[in-house]
């Protein structure tokens, strides 16, 4: 076992502040208006897909379970928040827009995740193409509830008549606000899944009778994992009703869900830095070939198929972006003087951090 | 001696029309290794079945050191100490050797979400102690150089010893062994049984042992118990099996051999 040059506290230290120069950055480019309204918003529709997909890659990549629902959660989250930032102000209530931001946005979290728990509970007692099904058409039955639901622009159950957007939703979705939640999704997402938890959910994954012969609770953890991807999808959709400021039933619709499905495989199932950097890029991409105009969906599938044929496995498996082995890769043989030695970290926490991380790491894939 | 560590009362299953196993009585003492062989599709991975709660059975009980084990869940079975190895080799492939056993570990865990997600001292500590506990525990079996190696990777007997090892990392009393020396060559299964009494002599644990390697089962097993059609045919000593004319009828054949229907063994 190699000897890590970095302790895996001084490795969340450099993260941190890896995270904080990004944040400057952004502030940079926002600031000075370098950044246009419409760059702004592509990086606010990328942190929205780099929460979806990480989240999402929680129940498909590290519990092995397809689901195809999880737009129905994102329009359970939205339609919530947009209907409870309302509420608040048509009752009086005063108070600080990003406090009301995200007072309505975790209330949508919390009311996906509930659904997510009243949908697992059933849908989880099936395996694969049967799950997948069950969450596609539990999506639909979203989208078909809220099109006629009065409260949300509909004309009530009854009428059975296609329904309005919910409109006039204050946009109060901030993009460094914004920044900041995805930040904290994915921290707590891979805190998840080192620990205990996730590698029992991997077990799951990798053979579910075995996993239950190793005493782990099988019902229980896959109910938490789809509860916690429900979650995090809630909060998408409530940042991006607040970002858009209308809502159509057909967000909640099985097409976008596959969109986020494609994100998640298209990285790579399993790994959250493939989450990221797929959500970033596969937002980016049809962006970019805007020039291309009606072309740029074909180039953006024929993207899609050359990466399926040439890397079945995503872009990076299922590999996991970890800062000790990097500096172990590029410093090792040199023993070069270990660079966050100035950090707070002291030798018994660097003792303690090699240990967990060697515990923690997955083996790099090849 | 006080109570059995596992004792089991007329336990039977039914499937459909099917008695897959009736009346099957056993106890295991501490310490003890018992053999459980059969002709093929004699019910013996079945009651392995019924032990670790995977079937529910339709008739009988049975006790793990004196409390009722009927109903349990899997997951529950395993905490309350009985664990199992499986005949056709059950890994988590894509993890690697060390994080299979830390798997088993999990109830020895007590740190909860939170502490997961603010990786508290808490978290730290028993991350540190559990990577030492499955490293030490590996050494038995001589895998802790391959800590690191994904699981599907590792030849095959050290497969069946990784199993062996993470069945043990749950803390159970009783070990339930299926065929742990298929597909093994003579070195393997010579390696196999030396690991198998060292972590009975380590660990104290009984152990009951489903094995169609006669010579392993009659070198190793201080009593034995011969299933066919579901029914125990006999039970004793190695010497008395080996000469039991009905054990013998029942692997070669008798002239009234019966066809019942058979087959819940994958």
């Amino acid at each position: 076992m190699k000897k890590s040059m970095l302790s895996i506290k001084q490795s969340y230290l450099v993260c941190a502040i890896g995270v904080a120069v990004l944040f400057g950055l952004l502030m940079a480019v926002c600031e000075t208006g370098a950044a246009s309204l419409y760059v702004k918003g592509i990086i606010m529709t990328c942190c929205i897909a780099v929460i979806m997909t990480t989240s999402l890659n929680l129940t498909i990549g590290v519990l092995g379970q397809l689901t195809l629902g999880c737009c129905g959660f994102e329009a359970i989250g939205a339609y919530s928040a947009a209907l409870l930032s309302k509420l608040l102000v048509a009752n009086g209530v005063q108070m600080d827009a990003t406090l009301r931001f995200l007072l309505v946005t975790f209330a949508g979290g919390v009311i996906a995740c509930v659904f997510g728990i009243l949908v697992g509970i059933p849908a989880l007692r099936l395996h694969g193409d049967y799950l997948a099904i069950i969450t596609l058409g539990f999506g639909e039955i979203i989208r078909v509830i809220i099109q006629n639901l009065k409260v949300a622009g509909g004309k009530g159950l009854s009428e059975g008549q296609q329904g309005q957007a919910l409109i006039g939703i204050d946009r109060l979705a901030n993009l460094y606000v914004v920044f900041w939640i995805t930040v904290v999704t994915v921290v707590l997402l891979f805190m998840f899944a080192r620990s205990r938890y996730g590698r029992a959910v991997k077990a799951i994954r990798d053979d579910e009778i075995a996993a239950g012969a190793s005493g782990i609770n099988i019902t229980h953890l896959k109910v938490m994992v789809f509860a916690i991807s429900a979650f995090f999808a809630g909060i998408a959709g409530g940042i991006f009703a607040q970002y858009i400021g209308a809502l159509t039933p057909s967000m909640a619709g099985w097409l976008q869900s596959i969109n986020y499905v494609i994100m998640v495989v298209f990285g790579g199932m399993g790994s959250l830095t493939g989450s990221i950097v797929a959500a970033v890029g596969l937002t980016i991409l049809p962006e970019l070939l805007r020039a291309f105009s009606e072309y740029r969906m074909l180039v953006y599938s024929v993207v899609l198929v050359l990466i399926m044929v040439f890397r079945p496995q995503g872009i990076f498996g299922n590999w996991e972006f970890s800062l000790p082995k990097l500096v172990n890769r590029l410093f090792y043989p040199s023993r070069v003087k270990d660079p966050g030695e100035s950090g707070a970290a002291t030798e018994s926490d660097a003792v303690v951090g090699r240990a967990a991380e060697s515990a923690d790491d997955k083996e790099t894939k090849a | 001696m006080s109570e059995p560590i596992l004792r089991a009362e007329h336990l039977g299953i039914t499937f459909g029309g099917l008695k897959a196993v009736s009346d099957f009585n056993m106890t295991i003492n501490a310490g003890e290794l018992v053999g459980l062989i059969g002709p093929n599709g004699a019910g013996k991975t079945t009651v392995f079945n019924l032990l670790t709660g995977v079937y529910q059975p339709t008739e009988g009980e049975f006790f793990l050191d004196g409390r009722r084990m009927n109903g349990k869940k899997t997951y529950q079975v395993v905490r309350a100490g009985i664990a199992r190895t499986f005949q056709n080799i059950r890994l988590f492939d894509k993890m690697t050797v060390e994080e299979n056993v830390l798997v088993a570990f999990d109830q020895s865990f007590t740190y909860r979400l939170g502490g997961a997600i603010f990786r508290t001292p808490k978290f730290w500590r028993q991350e540190r102690d559990m990577h030492a506990r499955a490293i030490d525990l590996l050494r038995i079996f001589g895998l802790e150089g391959l800590a690191n190696t994904e699981a599907a990777n590792l030849p095959y007997g050290a497969q069946r010893k990784l199993e062996i090892a993470r069945a043990l990392a749950t803390g159970m009393k009783l070990l339930l062994l299926d065929e742990p020396a298929a597909g093994m060559n003579p070195t393997e299964t010579e390696d196999l049984l030396h690991c198998i009494n060292v972590i009975r002599d380590r660990f104290g644990i009984a152990i009951l042992l489903i094995e169609h390697d006669m010579s392993l089962v009659m070198n190793v097993c201080q009593r034995i118990q011969v299933l066919d059609y579901g029914r125990t045919i006999a039970s004793g000593l190695p010497e008395e099996i080996a000469n039991d004319p009905q054990v013998i009828s029942a692997y070669l054949g008798a002239e009234d051999a019966g066809d019942t229907a058979e087959g819940e063994e994958s």
